[in-house]
């Protein structure tokens, strides 16, 4: 049984439909790369599945929780009761574009907050766990550090090690390093691929095509609010004949 | 200089006056600016329309005005319908001084509160924080430090209405030192008292000078 579920999902801002009918699988352990251009609805897609945007139409489901239901004959979707929604997206993690890290509290008071006040893990514990992530994040001695202090890459890798200290069971990453020069994005896509090594179940936007391809289990190319392809890394960017996707990959390996 | 040394104890006892004023306003006016911030920012217009009311009233008339009106107002409401309540003159001044600041710090915070980035809340929602939570641990303390410029204004031009207290008769700094000038016929005990409300804004100055250096360990 897949661990995300996603179905003919539909969605729209006003007159504009950035999702016009989207469905795919993945599996637990998978790691699955949206690659497409700009305004094809890829990052729309990753809110809608964590919950920061509401769809108009299809089914999403998540570890096996309906979380949101297509209406009979025309009527609105069904989402599901608050409570499920909550464990749904307690075993969701995020990674932004733009870190979002709370900038007010220490690199490990950013670690600690929801697991102890939402997950009611002690403080010791919380604290134990997210000294051996920032170890795992090479950011080892930067507990005490605020955000404003660290560099974009820095700061990218607190957000990612702010979200596994949730224990999430899927996460999503948001264009993870648009916002990072060349430099400090290698940094950042090292850890995704270790984490790609533990056998994480991720979704990642981006528009690192290389990364992509090595990564991934799964790449699926949007343009226009709809998936173009979908398949193994080897289909999507060696086989697959579609005009549009060659297009799209060619304007990056002119660079 | 004979004369300072009888002038300053009764000057001292309005400043005493004056303090009270400033630091019951303050006590009860910025817990209460918080909650009309809120209430203004409500999705319901049953709640923002009366709140948007209420502080177009409060900065659109004199405060002066308004102490009369709590004081007389409720007065004669008391009269009139028998119920017996009314307010004594210093409660009067507390209450008009507070609804009034609560105004001012309302929009301050409402301001502080909008300028924090969606970002913040939605990282708050993603890691399962309720909206307590969010509000009081991630957004809340951030509003603090944007605040506190702009909040310093309003607390010292505070220190200076408290005078406004004396249209009904509180004897605070400034209506003692007119009764002095009076007595002395002289202008010296409002000149002693100027000196009064520029040491205490002074003070206020520099600890609020220290707060934002305080609240200055991130960007």
């Amino acid at each position: 049984m897949p661990i995300l579920k996603v179905e003919h999902v539909k969605k729209s801002f006003g007159n504009l439909n950035v999702l016009k009918d989207i469905s795919f699988e993945l599996n637990a352990g998978e790691v699955l790369s949206i690659i497409g251009p700009s305004g094809s609805g890829k990052s729309t897609l990753l809110r809608c599945i964590t919950q920061l945007e509401t769809i108009d139409g299809g089914l999403v489901q998540v570890d096996g929780k309906d979380m949101v239901l297509p209406g009979e004959k025309g009527a609105p979707v069904k989402y599901a009761p608050a409570k499920v929604l909550r464990e749904i997206r307690l075993s969701t993690g995020l990674v932004f574009q733009n870190f979002n890290l709370f900038p007010h509290l220490t690199v490990l008071q950013n670690l600690c907050l929801a697991p102890v006040r939402v997950l009611g893990v002690s403080r010791e514990q919380a604290r134990e766990t997210g000294r051996s992530l920032l170890k795992r994040m090479g950011l080892e001695g930067k507990e005490k550090a605020y955000p404003c202090e660290l560099s974009g890459g820095q700061q990218q890798r607190v957000s990612i090690a702010r979200a596994l200290a949730m224990n999430p069971k899927i996460l999503f990453f948001d264009e993870p390093t648009s916002a990072l020069d060349p430099e400090l994005t290698g940094e950042v896509l090292k850890i995704i691929k270790k984490l790609a090594e533990d056998k994480m179940t991720m979704v990642i936007v981006t528009h690192e095509m290389a990364f992509a391809r090595d990564v991934a289990d799964k790449v699926i190319f949007m343009d226009g609010g709809y998936i173009v392809e979908q398949g193994t890394p080897d289909f999507v960017f060696n086989q697959s004949g579609n005009e549009r996707l060659s297009q799209f990959l060619s304007r990056f390996s002119k660079n | 200089m004979s004369d300072l040394s009888s002038l300053l104890p009764i000057l001292w006892g309005g400043f005493c006056t004056t303090l009270a004023i400033f630091g019951l306003t303050l006590l009860f006016s910025i817990p209460l600016g918080l909650l009309v911030a809120v209430l203004k920012m409500s999705k319901w217009c049953v709640v923002r329309y009366p709140v948007s009311f209420y502080i177009s009233v409060m900065r659109g008339t004199p405060l002066l005005l308004q102490i009369v009106a709590i004081y007389f107002g409720s007065y004669y409401l008391s009269e009139y319908s028998g119920l017996g309540f009314s307010f004594d003159r210093f409660p009067a001044v507390i209450v008009a001084f507070s609804i009034n600041y609560a105004a001012y710090f309302a929009e301050i915070f409402r301001g502080g509160i909008q300028s924090i980035p969606k970002g913040q809340y939605e990282a708050a929602y993603m890691l399962g924080m309720t909206r307590t939570q969010t509000f009081f641990r991630i957004i809340l303390p951030q509003v603090v430090k944007r605040v506190v410029p702009a909040s310093a204004n309003e607390v010292i031009t505070l220190v200076k209405d408290t005078s406004l207290a004396q249209v009904i008769a509180v004897t605070e700094l400034f209506a003692l030192a007119k009764k002095q000038q009076a007595a002395y016929a002289s202008i010296y005990p409002l000149f002693v008292a100027g000196v009064f409300y520029y040491v205490a804004n002074l003070l206020l100055s520099v600890l609020f000078a220290y707060l934002e250096r305080k609240l200055n360990y991130y960007k």
